[in-house]
This record gives C-alpha cells, sequence and structure tokens, in this order.
C-alpha cells in the first residue's frame, strides 16, 4: 500500500475492484465503514460479481473479467475530456510535462508500441525514453501544448477510450460506467480524496501490472497520491507476504528491492555502474543514488569479516542470473526434467500453480522434494492417488519426498509486515506439537549439515558458503532477535561524521539507512528494515497504539518501512509551495524551516521547497510516471489486451487480441481452449469462511463451507438446464472439476455488444487433504500463462464450459 | 507485556470472594462452599496471554492467545482460545471467520507430528528421525549442487548459480526466517527461488 488500513478513513470516495475486501480482507474493511460512517465517503465496487463489498456500496457496476485497462482507460479519457484533473498537480508532480523520443510510437490498427519482434514476443524498448538536452537532463514543455509531450500523448492514447467502446468492452452498461467516471471526478480537486483497494483480482491476469498502472495514472491525474484518503492500495493475501517481498525471496531480488546480478554484469563495477540513478532534473533527491550503500551493507550482512573492499565485498560469491526463474518457469523446467530437487517451505505449489496436470507431471520427474509445512499439504502427498481427485499412479513416481512439521504462528515469535508496510512484532503463545520446529532452526540445520560435508568432503566452488557469515551465538538456532537486529544492521567500525565526530560506536545498531555506507564500515541485510531495531531496541515490538495527529497514523505502533513512514509520497500532500492543498488533505507542511505534521515526511526534512526537488524522491526525474519509459514489458502507456482466452475479440485492434510480450511457453499456447468449445468465462475466488488451502484442515471453517460449489447465474442455468444445488461438471482446455452448482443473482449475463457473455465462478479453497469434503483443484482449469512483468498467472479469466452431471453415488 | 497472567484472573478471584462474603453474611455458611463448588471455574483464567498476529490475510490483525499448561506433556504449554486484540489499531479486537477459528489450524489433526520420509515408488510416508532427514537432504542437496553447480558462463563470467535445485518460501513465516531464507538460498547459489507474492 501507499497508505494503510487506518487511513482509509480518510478517503471521501473508495473504490474497490479488482478485489473484495468485504470479505476477503474483513478487519480492514471496517476502515470503509468507518470513512461512510464519520467521513460521508461513497463506496464504488466494480466487480464481475456482486459480492458483499458490493451488497454494501453506493454504487456497483458489472464488469466482464479481464476488461480492466478498458474501463480504466475510459474513466482516464473521461477526466481529460472533461476537465477533471488536478492540474497544478498534474504538472509539477507528474511526467506530463516531458518530451518523449520521437521513435516512439502505437500503432492503434496493429495494437502494438514501436519495437515490437514477434519472434520474441517481446519489445526493443530504447525509444520508449524522453528526449535529453544537451544539458543531459530530460527535455520539458511545462505549457502541456508540445505534441510529444507525455500529457498530449495520453490523451491522444486514451482519446480511443469512448464510453461507447468501453461499454461494449467490458460489458458494464454505459450510464453505469460513466456514473463511476462521475464520483471518481469528484476527488480531482485537492479538497477530496479517493482510494483504490485492489487485490489479486487485478494482478492475477497477463496484464496484472498493467491494470494496476492504470489505476495509478488515475490517481495521478487526480492528484490522489500523497494525500490522506488516498493511495493506490493492495491488500495482499498473506499475512507476511510484505516482508518475504521486502526480503527479496523472489527470483529477480535482493533484499530491500535490489536487483540479482545479471551475466551481463561481469563485476562488481559494472553492476553499479548501471544503477547510477542519475537525476533527469536539476536539483532532485534521485534517492537510488545510494543503491551502493545498501549493496555493499547487504553483502557485508550476507558474507561478514569476509566481504572486504579487495574483494568486491564477495559479489563474485553472490549467484548470476541468465533469466529470471519465476516460479512458471521453475515448473517448464522442471515438467522438462531439468530439475532435480525441490523445497517448498509453507507452499502448496500442486494448488497454486495453474494447469495442475503439468504440475503434476513436473513434480513427478523429481528427485526429491522437501515439503517444510505445519499441514500436509496436496504438494507432499502428490505421489497419492486420491480418485479423481488426484489419480496417480504411486509405483510409476520415482521421487522422494520428504514431509517436515514447522511450528506456525502461534508457536513462534518474530515480526510480520503487514500491507501497511508495518512490522509488527509477535510473542509466542503455545509450544509446538510433536517434533515440530521453526523454519529459521530446520535451515540452520540444514545450513551446517551442507557446510559441514563441504568441510569434510569439499566439492563444487565450496567458497560460497564457507564465507557466508554464520556467526550466531548458538548457529543451530539463531534468534528471532539476532536475526531482525541483522536485518537492521549495525557499525562495525566507528562512524565518524563530516566534522571529525564519531557519529556511531562500532557494534551498535543503526537507527536510519541515512547512516548506512559503501566502505564496509556498516552491514544491513535489508536496508528498508534500518530503524526497525535500534540502540533504543526492538522497534517492531512497540505498542503504543496513540494517535496524536487524529489521522489514523499511530506512529508508535510497530515500524514502517522506510523510515517509519506510514503514508507514501506524503510531499505531494501539500503544493510545490509546501502548503496544504487544502485544510482537509493537511498532512505534511513547510513551517519555513522545515516539514512538520502528521507523518515522517517523505523528502528532506529540512529541504526547502524552494529548492524545486520534486516530491517523487526515488525517481531520477524527482516526478512520477504517467509514461512508464521503459519500465513495462508491453508498452510505456496500459493498452486493453483480452485474456489469452477470451469469448470475444478485441475490438480495440482485432489483430493484436492479447499481451503481445507475455511469455507464454511452447506447449502452453496450445492448450488455450476457443470460445467454440469452451464458450463462458471462468474466473477463480476466495471465500470469507475460508483462506487458500489452509482452512480446510480447520473443523470450523469445514463446518461452515463443506463443499466445493461453482457459482453461475440464473440465466446460463436456465440455458443448460442446471438446477440450484445440482451437480455440474466444468471443463476447461486442461481439465475439469465436479462440483455443485449454486444458483445465484450474484453473477449477471454481460452484454459485450450484441454478445451476451456468462461467467462461471471457482471458489479455490479445496483438496484432497483436511476435513472438508475432498475437491478438486480449482487449477485443474487455469492457464499456464503470467503477468507479461511479474508472471502472476492468469486466474481470473480464462474460458470454460459447464455441464450438468449426475451426482456421485452417496 | 509479552506474557502475563490474565487480567481476567484477577477480576475472577475478585468476584468469587466477593460472592463468598455476601452469602456468609446472610448465613448460609453450608451452602456457600456447595455453591462455590458448583461454580465452575472460568477457563481463561489460569491462562497465560501472548500478543500475537493472525496467520492469514495481511490485515494482520492483532490476537491474542491463550494458552495454559499442557496436562499432556510436561513443561509445555497449549493452546486453547484466541481472540482479537483489542489494543490493535487496525482491527480493534474485531477477527474475521477465518482468524475467530484459527485455534483449529493449531489444532487440526493434519498437522505434521514429525519428520516423515516416502521412498522413491512406495505408497506411503513413514516416520523418520530429524537426524536421518536432515542428513539425507544434505545429501541429495551437496549431490545435485556438485553435479550441476554453474560456477562461470559461456563467456567466462564467473555466475556461481545452482540451477537444477528450486526453493519456495512460504509468507506465512517471519522476517527474520525470511532472512535466514535468504541466506541460506543464496549462499548455496540458489536461483530458482520465489515465493507466493509471484501468484
Amino acid at each position: 500500500m501507499t497508505n494503510n488500513w487506518t487511513d482509509i478513513r480518510n478517503a471521501d470516495v473508495v473504490v474497490i475492484m479488482g478485489g473484495n475486501a468485504a470479505e476477503a480482507h474483513p478487519c480492514g474493511f471496517k476502515w470503509v465503514t468507518e470513512a461512510k460512517a464519520h467521513n460521508n465517503a461513497k463506496l464504488i465496487v466494480v466487480d464481475p460479481r456482486f459480492t458483499r463489498s458490493a451488497a454494501v456500496a453506493d454504487f456497483y457496476c458489472p464488469i466482464r473479467p479481464g476488461t480492466d485497462i478498458a474501463f480504466l482507460g475510459g474513466v482516464i479519457n473521461y477526466l481529460l475530456s472533461n476537465d477533471k484533473i488536478h492540474k497544478e498537480y498534474v504538472a509539477n508532480y507528474t511526467n506530463a510535462s516531458y518530451i518523449v523520443r520521437a521513435g516512439y510510437k502505437f500503432d492503434p490498427e496493429e495494437g502494438l508500441f514501436s519495437g515490437y519482434d514477434p519472434k520474441t514476443r517481446s519489445y526493443d524498448r530504447t525509444e520508449w525514453e524522453y528526449e535529453i538536452g544537451p544539458d543531459g537532463y530530460a527535455v520539458r514543455d511545462t505549457t502541456l501544448s508540445n505534441p510529444r509531450c507525455v500529457y498530449q500523448l495520453l490523451k491522444q492514447h486514451y482519446s480511443r477510450y469512448t464510453p461507447e467502446l468501453v461499454s461494449s468492452v467490458t460489458g458494464s452498461p454505459k450510464d453505469k460506467f460513466l456514473k463511476v467516471c462521475d464520483y471518481i471526478a469528484t476527488t480531482a480537486n485537492g479538497e477530496r480524496s479517493m482510494t483504490f483497494m485492489y487485490a489479486l483480482g487485478w494482478t492475477q491476469h497477463s496484464h496484472g501490472s498493467q491494470n494496476i498502472r492504470t489505476a495509478a495514472m488515475i490517481q495521478l491525474l487526480l492528484g490522489n497520491i500523497g494525500v490522506p484518503g488516498g493511495g493506490i492500495n493492495a491488500l495482499r493475501g498473506h499475512s507476511n507476504v510484505q516482508g518475504y517481498t521486502d526480503i527479496g525471496i523472489l527470483a529477480h531480488l535482493i533484499p530491500g528491492y535490489l536487483g540479482m546480478p545479471r551475466d551481463t554484469e561481469a563485476n562488481f563495477a559494472t553492476y553499479l555502474g548501471k544503477r547510477n540513478f542519475k537525476p533527469l532534473q536539476p536539483n532532485q533527491v534521485s534517492y537510488w543514488q545510494n543503491y551502493n550503500k545498501f549493496m555493499v551493507s547487504f553483502l557485508k550482512a550476507m558474507y561478514g569479516e569476509n566481504a572486504k573492499p579487495e574483494n568486491d565485498y564477495g559479489f563474485d560469491w553472490f549467484p548470476k542470473i541468465d533469466v529470471v526463474y519465476d516460479h512458471l518457469r521453475q515448473f517448464e523446467l522442471m515438467h522438462q526434467g531439468k530439475v532435480n530437487g525441490y523445497i517448498c517451505q509453507g507452499f502448496n505449489p500442486l494448488f497454486s500453480t495453474p494447469n495442475k496436470r503439468k504440475i503434476i507431471a513436473a513434480l513427478s520427474k523429481l528427485k526429491f522434494l522437501v515439503s517444510i509445512d505445519p499441514l500436509e499439504t496436496e504438494t507432499a502427498h502428490f505421489w497419492e492417488n486420491h480418485g479423481d481427485y488426484n489419480n496417480v499412479d504411486p509405483t510409476k513416481i520415482q521421487t522422494e519426498v520428504f514431509m517436515l512439521p514447522s511450528t506456525c504462528f502461534a508457536e513462534d515469535e518474530g515480526s510480520l509486515t503487514n500491507s501497511s508496510r508495518a512490522l509488527i512484532w509477535h510473542w509466542q503463545g503455545s509450544s509446538p506439537p510433536g517434533e515440530a520446529k521453526t523454519d529459521i532452526d530446520i535451515l540452520a540445520d540444514l545450513f551446517l549439515r551442507i557446510r559441514a560435508l563441504y568441510q569434510k568432503e569439499g566439492g563444487k566452488v565450496p567458497e560460497p558458503i564457507l564465507n557466508t557469515d554464520w556467526s550466531y551465538k548458538n548457529p543451530k538456532e539463531p534468534t528471532p532477535e539476532e536475526l531482525l537486529r541483522e536485518l537492521n544492521g549495525r557499525a562495525l567500525t566507528d562512524l565518524v561524521d563530516a566534522n571529525g565526530n564519531v557519529a556511531r560506536k562500532a557494534g551498535q545498531q543503526l537507527s536510519s539507512f541515512g547512516e548506512l555506507r559503501d566502505d564496509g564500515s556498516t552491514m544491513s541485510a535489508n536496508w528498508l528494515y534500518t530503524g526497525s531495531f535500534t540502540e533504543a531496541g526492538n522497534i517492531a515490538a512497540s505498542r503504543d497504539n496513540s494517535d496524536p495527529s487524529g489521522k489514523g497514523v499511530y506512529p508508535k505502533w510497530g515500524y514502517a518501512w522506510p523510515a517509519n513512514r506510514r503514508l507514501l509520497y506524503n510531499r505531494a500532500s501539500a503544493d510545490p509551495n509546501g502548503k496544504p492543498w487544502s485544510a482537509h488533505k493537511a498532512y505534511i507542511e513547510w513551517n519555513g524551516t522545515r516539514w512538520v505534521g502528521a507523518d515522517v515526511p517523505d523528502y528532506g526534512a529540512t529541504l526547502a521547497p524552494d529548492r524545486n526537488a520534486g516530491p517523487f524522491i526515488m525517481n531520477p526525474e524527482g516526478v512520477s510516471r504517467l509514461f512508464a519509459r521503459k519500465l513495462m514489458a508491453e508498452g510505456p502507456f496500459p493498452e486493453h489486451y483480452e485474456p489469452f482466452e477470451s469469448p470475444v475479440e478485441n475490438a480495440f485492434h482485432p489483430k493484436m487480441a492479447s499481451n503481445p510480450a507475455a511469455r507464454v511457453f511452447k506447449g502452453d499456447m496450445e492448450m488455450f481452449g476457443k470460445p467454440k468449445e469452451f464458450p463462458y468465462v471462468g474466473t477463480t475466488y476466495r471465500l470469507t469462511e475460508h483462506f487458500h488451502f489452509w482452512t480446510k484442515h480447520n473443523a470450523i471453517n469445514s463446518v461452515l463451507q463443506p463443499q466445493q460449489f461453482v457459482e453461475i447465474s440464473e440465466e446460463l442455468a436456465k440455458e443448460k438446464g442446471i438446477t440450484d444445488g445440482g451437480w455440474v461438471k466444468v471443463t476447461s482446455n486442461r481439465g475439469w472439476v465436479k462440483a455443485k452448482a449454486v444458483v445465484t443473482k450474484r453473477i449477471g449475463k454481460l452484454m459485450c455488444g450484441n454478445k451476451p457473455v456468462h461467467v462461471v465462478g471457482v471458489p479455490l479453497h479445496w483438496g484432497f487433504i483436511g476435513v472438508a469434503r475432498k475437491g478438486y483443484a480449482a487449477n485443474e482449469l487455469t492457464p499456464y500463462v503470467g503477468d507479461a512483468n511479474t508472471q502472476a498467472p492468469e486466474y481470473k479469466a480464462f474460458l470454460v464450459d459447464i455441464e450438468p452431471i449426475s451426482g456421485p453415488v452417496a | 507485556m509479552n506474557i502475563a497472567f490474565s487480567r481476567r484472573q484477577f477480576l475472577v478471584g475478585a468476584g468469587a470472594g466477593m460472592a463468598g462474603t455476601t452469602l456468609g453474611a446472610l448465613g448460609f455458611g453450608d451452602v456457600e462452599s456447595a455453591y462455590a463448588q458448583a461454580i465452575r471455574p472460568y477457563k481463561l483464567a489460569q491462562t497465560m496471554e501472548a500478543r500475537n498476529t493472525c496467520p492469514y490475510c495481511s490485515v494482520s490483525c492483532g490476537m491474542i492467545l491463550y494458552s495454559r499448561d499442557d496436562k499432556a506433556r510436561s513443561g509445555k504449554r497449549e493452546l486453547i482460545h484466541i481472540e482479537g486484540d483489542p489494543d490493535h489499531p487496525v482491527n480493534r479486537g474485531t477477527l474475521c471467520p477465518k482468524g475467530a477459528a484459527a485455534l483449529d489450524f493449531v489444532r487440526a489433526k493434519t498437522r505434521v507430528p514429525y519428520p516423515m520420509h516416502r521412498k522413491p515408488g512406495s505408497n506411503k510416508l513413514e516416520r523418520v528421525s530429524w537426524d536421518f532427514a536432515m542428513d539425507r537432504i544434505a545429501k541429495l542437496m551437496k549431490e545435485d549442487r556438485d553435479q550441476n553447480f554453474i560456477a562461470t558462463n559461456g563467456a567466462g563470467v564467473t555466475v556461481n548459480r545452482w540451477v537444477t535445485t528450486g526453493f519456495l518460501g512460504g509468507c506465512a513465516a517471519t522476517n527474520e526466517a525470511g532472512w535466514l531464507t535468504y541466506k541460506f538460498v543464496r549462499s548455496l547459489g540458489l536461483v530458482q527461488v520465489d515465493n507466493q507474492a509471484r501468484i
């Protein structure tokens, strides 16, 4: 989230789209209720289903799954055509005035940006960039009239997104679409703010990242980023998915959003040189210029005393990547027989990866599989025959499987980072059952055994293992406190300031990432977490729930990264002179000598407004980006592409139906179904009574929602002869599930032009292990394709057929 | 702050004393003791409290966990009740149908009780010791790493990666477990590393 849960109460308009907070995040949704009750906020819900969020909304608009960019692009067109933008914000805080290179263009007939290569399904993005002037800075036209400036290109790009076309593509009735535009436009003034709340309904598409970008662009046009009650807010799915992302347990990351070194970066100097973040305008902060300090401090955390200037702090020991080994690529390689071992830590990929048949085949080719989990997962039992639910022959599967019992939340202590970016410590409340151990103890034990083997027997390139710092008091059982101290970081030698005084003594915990250095005199595993465990103690464990400003900031509850800042980009809540846009939205302001207000300023504390440094201090431009430059795989402006399986052709450009830059592996392209055989849109979702595949292990949740079902409209039920509570078989080109039908008014027929489109809702919580009734993996049905940027799978829009069947014999 | 005797223990004790005094004063001495025995002690009176966080979605609601001495296992604590933490500014004591039933997750019959192992082609998982499991996994990992580790690429650049074993991280583990996980995987050279954020 740019903002945070309790800040939602400051919103004047709340748009829930691509999520269903009332059911999936019920206790966070209370802040929407607060905003409605005490701030007269209006709740707008745009969703294929009339969800419980929709049930309490002021306005609901249906939408066909996978057409969010068409809808949101239409909103952009509405705002620009009706002059409903926050002009001063757009002119000063976005790249609207930047001139784009002459080689950039978009061809609306072909549906392609310049630079496309169909062979590699990727773009040469060189021209998606600013004109650079002779002074080395980006060229601007602050009048916004140059036809090559971002503002004019934006206007041109979205002029095609007329209400008529939007309505025929999305199936949202035109009057309802325009009503949503009206609500959104009421916040274009600095007096009122709007928040976007989204979750997997936006991410799980072949164009998921661009869904979110389009919403972020709307927020920038309205001036809703950096202000209380505004922002673009990812609700997120697991209690520590934010923390695991921050710590970089992802194929392309180093903690704190640093990048994995690539094969093309042969040495440390080249690696750092590619990340110099030279400002694109005079006077900009461009905070990533401190990259070297974060990276060297990370390598010191990784290799300790073995990381020295003369060995580039161990840079060569650290792995380089040739491609990003995201989970879809991992299972593709496994399917090709190129993976021998696999470790799942609290992860059930058999059920959470697309196309279950492919995953079964892939897992069957492994030599060994390790599941570290509190629960018995389907993945750990993938080789076991469960009839139709998992029809395999164990004798033919040669994979050696280990199931290691780990503790759960109640039995360990440590910090979790919530979607508000706040680290909150928790304490152990129970003893582990049986022989369960913490994830920390399991991995420490395994590491020490592997290291001992290398010490004893030698082996291939043992140096990275032998040089890793493992200087914990008890190496077999590092304590959570020791590890959070490492994440925070400490001084390794006395740190001397510019005046020659010792600012920090050797061995002391650091209090801010501003203290980090690139000469090996500091260590910190994750610069964003510096401040969470200081000389003052464990800040993540602080539990002062006071809210001095009354704006829902709670500055002493845990520790929010970065720098305990609760609302990102908050400098933008004030105008270029440092004065709040309005009294209603005042948050931080310039008092003549420094920035003061409810929160830690997202800006230099004493950086005067007349220095003209932009509020988006991480960007070399100092401003936010309506035009994404080279950073997105499929284009600098989001464009509507159909899901890879769609019931209709792409009305914007029939020649280019789906995301031209999405990666599709050989064999998976052939597995996409066609609307002739699979005429209905399938979409997966969650229920308020269940959490993924965990709660089917729980008695109470399994009583509340005991059995798998699919949800269809009354019209479709009538058409197909399906009765409420009757059995159905739902089939995609990859597999099928059998379940009971819930016939409901919650899903309606959509009219896309003259074509009626029906949606089949597939809740995903059942499986073949646990106490709930056995059910099928929803991912029997889903296609093996991900978002072009993140590779999040396309679970929210695919094609299925549905037919009534006779039920199983009781 | 983290673990303390329940505030209710104090209230229950005080309440029982009050009732005894009132009945005693009215001359019902025998009734009083019979009545006192009939009252089932308040179940949270003998518990320890720990502040914790709901394991499910990223609202990460505050919880209070109540545990008592485990009668079956000496020296261990058994979780008997969970409720929302009223001090937590986000959830303010509330829990949803998932969080309110989280006790069932902790006590699920399908918790893995001890390390288990399935031999190739076998139809069952069998109990093994931690030592057996960890030695065997360490050996399998080292064998694979030694056979397939890539020290330099075709262009002669040092790349030090191991592509034939993968690791998926679980997003319900703590940041501290996450950092140790990170150190573990990159130290070995693993690059097939991802977590639920990708999904």
